[in-house]
């Protein structure tokens, strides 16, 4: 009846993730029922759930990063403290809950903080730059979130009903092979990246649609915002690399659950395929997060510098050569097997290429500065921090794709010091600058700037004080991964990154904080332009936040850095006051189909852990009903009267030209 | 003053090329709809090619079972790969149908696809059910586990084109040819024709190339 | 185990490509960060001696350098990979002084066992060399991959189940170093370090003598006990029966390792677990 279930798999004898998913049930449940007993639950069901407002499921999207980063934040200050103790002991964790917490550590910053946080921003931003109403697929790109968000449900369930994976992140076979991880852990990890996979994809297909197709009028392909382009590459390879990753996940599902020999050690199975199928998506995924990440800095660092980004041809060149390069030096993840001196040396230079386009990047953004006015907003802090950061992880990764350096740094705490340099430096601090260059877009209102300056000083120290011994751990031999060890010269770097874990606390701390003292005190902090930075693109062209159809009147682009553009042609033009006629407007209509089918989802892939087949049939049955009904209503689309667009529009441009004219009086 | 009112016209051509066409604004629904769907099967095609890779890599493995040329039945492939072909000419013919609205060519069309798909369905079950009753089932060997995967994974995506096609002309029955609804079977030839292209490679990798060894 | 202190050829000349590696690239990135730093500085919107300069956007004679820049560096690093690459491939000769010395490993559920084919000895987390002589390694694993590494001796290699590889190294001086598993292999991963004892040539033969007077047998028997999941805290030695062992192992005519027995059919996280501790 429930397949593998059983009470054995509530882990009664085990505090601390029992305690922790009780934790973690409790704040669920707390806020479920606040929302109930305030009779905010219709509010939530018809603008968030149900909402197929890019926005607001950007808004979503980033929200979901923010709650999982805090749960791999956890596991990170778990490890580091395990580390820090075990030094000729046990510590405080068994071997078998820190190889699940690591595991899990690795497989939710990446899958469900770092992507749901770029995918999030793109969402929110990348139509209003683009100057149109939504995306290509508004309701896919609900069901993309909702299904991203199962995998995350997934995952955090595995805290309390049976275990998650103890075998890295990337789950090598044959270690997890039925034969060598028989609990439920490897089901858990795999499902839930099959599932929300699906949902990134659809994201994926979305903005690639949505940034080669709709494009607002004049928005040719080199006046598109840096971040519109970054967005297009990394959706482009998303595109490209997540089937690979469906389609691994499924041999060795297929392995796990039906006996296939894809990746056993037995009947011929390979495991050298599965090290190269993952890592021919591993490779491209890192660019996934960091493209992004890159086009949010070209977009601060030229907004806050006051300047057009420098070399922009050369810049969308660049980007371009590294969607494609991404592709070609995936063996470089693996040195060590032995493949031979010239396949290691063309992989090895291969990878060493894609520093080039990195670099050029690099100077890109040091020359916008260059004869630029530079104030030092939050945002423009993360950007300088992440230039300094990311040219030291760029460094050692260059060294590690050497291949005879390699040799002797592969898979040790330096290659964990690489990763986080450019993800921390790169990934995370782009996703922090967006976070408060685009919040007053989203919210109508800015963050708290001395606590979000606090915020950068303390991760930015933090994550030198935490990942500089472990550059220094590994030179000295140590391998990543280690439950515990006996070798007194590592020590004392395990005590240093650990304290260096505290402050990088901190800084999340003051993140926090930042946010509630920023809502607070919003009125003082509200942005009545919709133009808080001077900026330079679409986006701040209309309201914060900006209406359900974002432009009353699709713009007419000119040129490059089309806001910008547009606030000098309305100097000039001394600001006439002609009034424009507004239309109607059809928007599409919000649809539970997100919500519903990542129900089915979750219930599916819930059953599919547990060997629970009759519920798995009744929830693929779930799910296409689900779409059936979508595809058979009769209205997709509502109606926006002319008189209400009016309404709202003139409000912003009151505000508008009063900003307008200001400026032009200085 | 001046000075940024030059910084507006530098950046529109800073190459001085001279001609730019201006894009003129958001493609329609159709178009939209039927490139993402386009993208969508790119995706597609890369994961299929995972598999082939797979086989690819584990077609020598044959851990002591069977090779290709001792299961493969010409005949059975060669009426699976007649039916594909010709399901995708009728399938062509019920999008022209939907095209000029034309009820009756459109189900007949549809119908035909979908008899078509199921022949080919249960050949190839019957295939599969033939070798797992000879012990030659997935888990015997590697090759036949990256056999299996590579033509199951096609009849997958079929038995979900089959799918997909009985909901269309439901739809076409509850709805008439709607523009959503032409929208989406203009997605489902797309899908179908491409599930052809990729038989069309299964059927030279696995079958003509296994023949041979 | 500091990596920059190596004690053999191998480990010597990665650290020295590293080390090179680095310099070569710090030759860029130090002025690239002081330069970062000191114009955002100088720019900074309250100094009025910056010159405000929006309209420079574009610059072909800038643009040449900063893409020639790193282009330049990595044509450089890219000679160094490539010869490196060659030259320290795992599997390429070491030439050393005397009979090179063969050695199977085989990495175990979570110990190591190296076999003196030639000596007709074998011992489980202790490899025994002498110093100067080259060393050949044929690497193998009873069941999931490891990685096996002695970071002062030099490069890395993979052991995977039903696979060989290759690895030649050679130890200079004597004394004692460490050696470890560089890929995670499951809960007693951590307790797969092993002593790497380097002793004089001369002594070499006498250990080999003293350690096959040993009552312990390897043979196929012994080996699928020693392979069952579990860590070794004691430094066992065989005498080697059958000289063909690591084949059998490696063409799996001996079965990949059992893995942890099905306790429950639930996900219970003990599986294996308990040996660990």
């Amino acid at each position: 009846m429930l397949g593998k279930l059983d009470w054995s798999a509530i882990p009664l004898d085990q505090p601390i993730p029992l305690v922790a998913g009780a934790v973690v049930l409790v704040a669920i449940l707390g806020v479920l029922i606040w929302v109930v007993a305030k009779g905010h639950l219709p509010y939530l069901w018809h603008e968030w759930i149900t909402s197929v407002d890019h926005k607001r499921i950007g808004v979503m999207y980033i929200l979901l990063a923010s709650v999982m980063l805090l749960r791999g934040g956890s596991d990170a200050i778990m490890m580091r403290i395990q580390q820090a103790v075990a030094y000729q002991s046990q510590g405080y964790l068994p071997p078998e809950h820190y190889n699940q917490i690591f595991s899990a550590h690795g497989t939710i910053m990446i899958f469900f903080v770092a992507m749901p946080f770029v995918i999030g921003l793109m969402n929110l931003v990348v139509p209003l730059q683009l100057g149109v109403r939504d995306v290509a697929f508004p309701t896919l790109n609900s069901v993309g979130f909702w299904l991203t968000a199962t995998g995350a449900l997934l995952v955090n369930l595995s805290l309390v009903i049976g275990e998650f994976a103890r075998t890295g992140w990337l789950a090598f076979p044959p270690l997890s092979e039925l034969s060598y991880s028989p609990g439920v852990g490897v089901d858990y990890y795999a499902w839930s990246l099959q599932i929300s996979g699906v949902g990134t994809l659809v994201a994926g297909i979305n903005l690639v649609t949505t940034v080669l197709k709709l494009r607002t009028k004049g928005m040719n392909y080199l006046r598109m915002p840096m971040f519109c382009w970054t967005t297009l590459a990394s959706n482009l390879l998303i595109v490209a690399a997540f089937p690979i990753l469906t389609a691994t996940l499924a041999m060795l599902l297929l392995d796990r659950y039906l006996g296939f020999h894809f990746f056993t050690n037995e009947a011929g199975g390979n495991v050298m395929m599965f090290m190269n199928l993952i890592w021919a998506w591993g490779h491209p995924e890192v660019y996934i997060l960091v493209l992004p990440a890159f086009g949010i800095f070209s977009e601060v660092v030229s907004t806050f510098s006051g300047k057009a980004l420098f070399g922009y041809r050369s810049m969308v060149l660049a980007t371009m050569a590294i969607c494609v390069i991404s592709f070609m030096v995936w063996l470089h993840h693996f040195f060590t097997m032995g493949a031979g001196p010239d396949v290691n040396a063309i992989f090895g230079i291969a990878s060493m290429i894609i520093a080039i386009p990195t670099g050029v990047k690099i100077y890109n953004w040091l020359f916008t500065m260059y004869g630029g006015r530079i104030r030092f907003a939050t945002p423009m802090l993360w950007s300088v921090g992440f230039m300094v950061t990311f040219i030291i992880g760029g460094l050692t990764g260059v060294l590690l794709a050497v291949p005879p350096a390699d040799f002797m740094l592969h898979n040790s705490m330096f290659l964990v010091a690489h990763f986080h340099n450019v993800i921390i430096g790169g990934v995370l601090f782009g996703a922090f600058a967006g976070f408060e260059y685009w919040f007053p877009k989203a919210f109508g209102f800015r963050l708290d700037e001395r606590w979000g300056k606090a915020a950068f000083w303390f991760t930015f120290l933090g994550f030198f004080i935490t990942f500089v011994p472990l550059y220094i751990a590994g030179m000295l031999g140590m391998t990543r991964r280690m439950q515990h060890y006996d070798v007194a010269a590592w020590r004392p770097w395990m005590i240093v990154a650990a304290f260096g874990m505290v402050v990088l606390t901190i800084g999340v701390i003051c993140q926090i904080v930042q946010l509630v003292v920023s809502i607070r005190n919003r009125e003082a902090l509200r942005d009545r332009t919709g133009d808080p930075w001077d900026g330079r693109s679409l986006e701040w062209a209309t309201s914060s936040p900006p209406p359900v159809f974002n432009f009353a009147f699709n713009p007419d682009v000119r040129g490059e850095d089309a806001y910008w553009d547009m606030k000098v042609r309305a100097r000039q033009q001394s600001l006439e006051h002609d009034v424009p006629e507004y239309r109607d407007i059809e928007m599409p209509r919000n649809s539970p189909t997100g919500f519903v089918c990542a129900f089915f989802a979750t219930v599916m892939g819930f059953a599919l852990i547990w060997h629970i087949w009759w519920m798995v049939i009744l929830g693929g049955l779930g799910a296409f009903a689900t779409f059936v009904v979508f595809a058979w209503r009769d209205h997709d689309e509502y109606v926006i009267p002319a008189e209400d667009v009016a309404r709202i529009d003139r409000v912003n441009i009151e505000e508008r030209r009063s900003l307008v004219s200001m400026a032009g009086a200085i | 003053m001046s000075m940024t009112a030059t910084a507006g016209r530098a950046h529109a051509d800073p190459h001085h090329i001279g001609v730019v066409i201006e894009h003129p604004g958001p493609a329609s629904k159709r178009i939209v709809t039927a490139y993402g769907f386009w993208v969508f099967l790119l995706s597609d095609i890369v994961m299929f090619s995972c598999f082939f890779a797979a086989y690819a890599v584990l077609s020598g493995q044959t851990a002591g079972g069977p090779k290709g040329s001792e299961i493969f039945e010409q005949g059975n492939v060669a009426i699976e790969t007649v039916c594909l072909l010709l399901s995708s000419f009728t399938c062509g013919m019920a999008s022209i149908a939907a095209d000029v609205r034309n009820r009756f060519w459109f189900y007949l069309g549809m119908a035909a696809t979908c008899v078509l798909g199921l022949i080919f369905l249960a050949i190839e079950f019957r295939e599969f059910a033939d070798l797992v009753a000879r012990g030659y089932g997935p888990s015997r060997s590697a090759f036949l586990t990256a056999f299996f995967s590579l033509v199951g994974c096609h009849g997958l995506h079929v038995s979900a084109g089959v799918l997909w096609l009985l909901t269309m002309m439901a739809q076409v029955f509850a709805k008439g040819f709607r523009a959503d609804v032409l929208r989406r079977m203009i997605c489902f030839a797309l899908f179908w024709h491409a599930l052809d292209i990729i038989w069309v490679g299964v059927f030279s990798v696995v079958y003509l190339l296994g023949s041979g060894v | 185990m500091n990596l920059l202190d190596p004690q053999g050829p191998v480990a010597a000349a990665n650290s020295t490509i590293l080390i090179d590696s680095v310099f070569i690239m710090l030759a860029i990135v130090v002025p690239t960060i002081v330069a970062i730093l000191a114009f955002a500085f100088w720019f900074r919107a309250s100094n009025t001696k910056a010159r405000y300069q929006p309209d420079f956007v574009y610059s072909g004679r800038v643009e040449m350098v900063v893409w020639s820049i790193p282009a330049l560096t990595v044509i450089l690093l890219g000679g160094v990979a490539w010869i490196g690459s060659h030259q320290l491939d795992p599997a390429a000769p070491v030439p050393g002084t005397g009979s090179p010395v063969r050695i199977q490993a085989v990495s175990l559920d979570w110990k190591w066992l190296f076999i003196y084919p030639d000596q007709r000895i074998a011992t489980v987390n202790t490899l025994t060399v002498p110093a100067g002589a080259e060393l050949n390694f044929q690497l193998t694993s009873s069941s999931v991959m490891n990685t096996f590494f002695i970071p002062q001796l030099g490069s890395m290699i993979y052991t995977m189940n039903g696979m060989v590889t290759k690895l030649n190294l050679r130890a200079d001086n004597e004394g004692k170093l460490q050696g470890l598993s560089a890929h995670f292999s499951g809960d007693g991963f951590p307790d797969m370090m092993f002593d790497v004892n380097v002793i004089s040539p001369l002594a070499f033969p006498d250990w080999v003598a003293t350690t096959a007077k040993t009552d312990a047998v390897l043979d196929e028997a012994s080996y699928r006990k020693l392979m069952q999941q579990g860590i070794e805290k004691g430094r066992p030695a065989y005498r080697l029966e059958d000289p063909r062992l690591f084949d059998l192992i490696a063409n799996q005519h001996i079965p990949p390792g059992p893995g942890p027995e099905l306790i429950s059919e639930a996900g219970r996280p003990h599986s294996g677990g308990q040996d660990a501790r």
